[in-house]
């Protein structure tokens, strides 16, 4: 009996059709954990363990920034993401908008993390904990070791100086450089207010007229990497660690007046359909053995929250973790602001790239 | 009444070309309006709106975006890059489109034209970064000049805005090349034969007869810069080392800290206004049927 073309074009369809739903129907049977993440949490050295232990996929989006991760949201359904990597200095931000779950301290290691890093201003709001602390670094100084003093580098005021004229990059990220010409004006980040902006922003642009150039991580990274600049204004390890063995000769320090700290952090979504699978995820992030990798990330590298991390000597030694608890101590956080402040700081900074 | 039923023909045979017309203009249509016109009535709701969108309608981020010098720069700034770009593009772009539609034998012209927009086939992104490769005071060029003692220091050719103009000329070289040749070839050659004959000198003929005949390539290849080049963020953000910020880098910077989408919005919405502006210029010089 001969078919008809149009008879083979339905059956045809109808087999692609029922394909389709069955590979879609059997990716949905997955368990699968969605995480919203930043680029150091993708390596599969990381993700691997967790994901055979669980017998789970984790499906992960890249994403930059909180605003990044904020735009995502605006395009999903309640459910879709199940966790967060966060800049836990918007921790408060995303709590309040009720997009976060509120965790319980006891089940993450707390007593291994150094006091600083676990302050509950970074990761709590109103006395409920939203986000876990997993990874931290420094906006600070970096620079190349053979072209100029580490001990100079241990004045904040360096930077400015004209013998280093055209060898600076300025790491373009307004909060984190704000703040530190605020301590090299001996100002209290925490203390900001609108009085302290003229001062801050004539320190920038004389910073400016001192630089070769303003610009984003993978520009400034190349910069110094490639002999472009010996010194880079907010860089730290996150930019000299990963590259240590191809250019020891790179490194960072904390001047003695101070420097600028990140620090990411981990949280469940409040919409996630899979909170205790997500909360396992955390508790696996911040265990001593992920740790390791998270703080060795091929993408970039920088200290674990966890004191109890695996990591080598070597490692140890690039990431500098004998002068960690002299570092925390004399860093401050990325400031907390309210958005009004905020637009007034990148309105700052917008004046001092448009400067000549 | 054959005269009736022929009037009878006619208009129906007019409706059904009106509807074909209709018809066939529908899916263009439905693009615009999904991916033009919709997109531009939510920018503009947006851009009326507060960042934290529990507040009335008002011009207030319009005021603010006004009201900051730095911002306004920023117009200014990308207006300037674009003319600069556009003019330097138009200047090399036309005689490399004149010696490759009269000068170059028929047979070497698609070669030519292949080499032409072979950076065409490298990513924008790339495409920059080698740039900055090449004009680091460790690149290539600094080299060459430190080699032959002109100079005993690394001279800065990257990180600011010259190195932006040098890495958009020398992509829309090529896209004014394209639009230039495209309409130089179509110019009848009999045109500038009768213009000698009538005792007009090479360079006469050239003023007169060709050059007027292939301002609408020019004038395409001018707009596709602008809108190209005004809107562009990648370059001026790899190669111009933010010593001065563009309107896109501006818009960037309200998405990427807050994801300011009102303010974003109301600052596209000026870069289109620039944009339409400048259409609404050119646009009588853009005779498509000459491409």
């Amino acid at each position: 009996m001969s078919t008809s073309p149009f008879t083979r074009f339905l059956k045809t369809s109808a087999a692609v059709a029922g394909l389709l739903l069955s590979v879609c129907v059997s990716a949905e049977a997955a368990d699968t954990l969605n995480v919203l993440t930043w680029c150091d949490h993708e390596d599969p050295a990381l993700l691997g363990p967790f994901e055979q232990a669980n017998n789970v996929k984790v499906n992960f989006k890249d994403i930059d920034s909180t605003a990044a991760a904020l735009a995502v949201l605006g395009q999903s359904k309640p459910g879709d993401w199940d966790v967060l990597v966060v800049d836990q200095t918007d921790t408060g931000r995303l709590a309040k908008m009720g997009l976060l779950q509120e965790l319980n301290a006891k089940d993450f290691p707390f007593g291994d993390i150094p006091a600083e890093i676990a302050d509950p201003k970074l990761s709590s709001l109103d006395g409920k904990l939203y986000t876990i602390p997993e990874k931290f670094g420094y906006n600070t100084v970096a620079f190349n070791k053979t072209a100029v003093d580490p001990k100079a580098m241990e004045d904040i005021n360096a930077i400015w100086d004209p013998k280093y004229k055209g060898k600076v990059a300025v790491y373009d990220y307004y909060v984190p450089e704000i703040e530190y010409v605020a301590i090299a004006l001996g100002k209290k980040p925490s203390e900001l207010s609108d009085a302290d902006l003229p001062a801050i922003k004539e320190k920038l642009i004389a910073l400016k007229a001192n630089a070769a150039m303003v610009g984003d991580v993978t520009t400034v990274q190349q910069a110094l990497a490639t002999g472009a600049v010996d010194l880079l204004v907010g860089g730290g390890e996150w930019v000299t660690a990963g590259i240590a063995k191809d250019n020891p000769n790179l490194d960072y320090v904390i001047p003695t007046q101070g420097g600028v700290r990140w620090q990411q952090g981990l949280g469940v979504f409040a919409g996630s359909a899979k909170k205790d699978l997500a909360t396992k995820f955390v508790q696996y992030i911040v265990s001593p053995e992920a740790q390791g990798k998270l703080a060795t990330s091929s993408c970039y590298w920088g200290m674990p929250a966890n004191s109890k991390a695996v990591l080598n000597d070597e490692q140890k030694a690039i990431l500098r973790w004998a002068d960690q608890p002299g570092y925390i101590k004399n860093s401050y956080p990325y400031l907390q602001m309210t958005p009004d402040f905020d637009k007034k700081l990148q309105a700052l900074w917008a004046e001092v790239l448009q400067a000549k | 009444m054959p005269s009736t039923t022929t009037s009878d023909n006619e208009k129906l045979a007019s409706r059904r070309s009106t509807l074909a017309g209709l018809a066939f203009s529908l899916p263009a249509v439905a693009w615009i309006a999904l991916f033009f016109a919709a997109p531009l009535v939510i920018m503009s709701v947006y851009s009326l709106m507060p960042l934290a969108g529990d507040g009335a309608f008002s011009l207030d981020n319009y005021r603010h975006f006004l009201g900051e010098p730095a911002y306004v720069q920023a117009i200014w700034n990308s207006v300037l890059t674009t003319a600069i770009v556009v003019v330097i593009s138009l200047l090399l772009a036309y005689p490399f489109a004149y010696i490759l539609a009269y000068k170059v034998p028929k047979r070497w012209q698609r070669l030519a034209l292949a080499c032409a927009i072979l950076p065409f086939w490298t990513s924008y992104v790339v495409r920059s970064y080698a740039w900055l490769l090449v004009l680091a005071p460790t690149g290539i060029v600094n080299w060459v000049l430190m080699s032959l003692h002109i100079t005993d220091h690394p001279i800065t050719f990257a990180y600011n805005p010259g190195a932006t103009d040098l890495g958009f000329v020398h992509f829309f070289i090529m896209l004014n090349a394209l639009t230039i040749y495209a309409n130089l070839v179509q110019i009848n050659p009999r045109y500038v034969l009768a213009a000698q004959d009538l005792g007009a000198s090479a360079w006469k003929s050239f003023i007169a007869v060709t050059l007027p005949l292939s301002i609408p390539g020019m004038t395409v290849g001018a707009f596709l810069t602008v809108v190209l080049c005004i809107g562009d963020f990648i370059t001026p953000q790899i190669l111009g080392g933010n010593k001065e910020l563009l309107l896109p880098q501006v818009i960037m910077m309200q998405i990427q800290r807050q994801l300011d989408l009102p303010m974003a919005s109301t600052m596209s919405l000026v870069l289109t206004l620039i944009v339409a502006v400048v259409y609404l210029a050119l646009q009588r010089k853009m005779r498509m049927s000459r491409l």
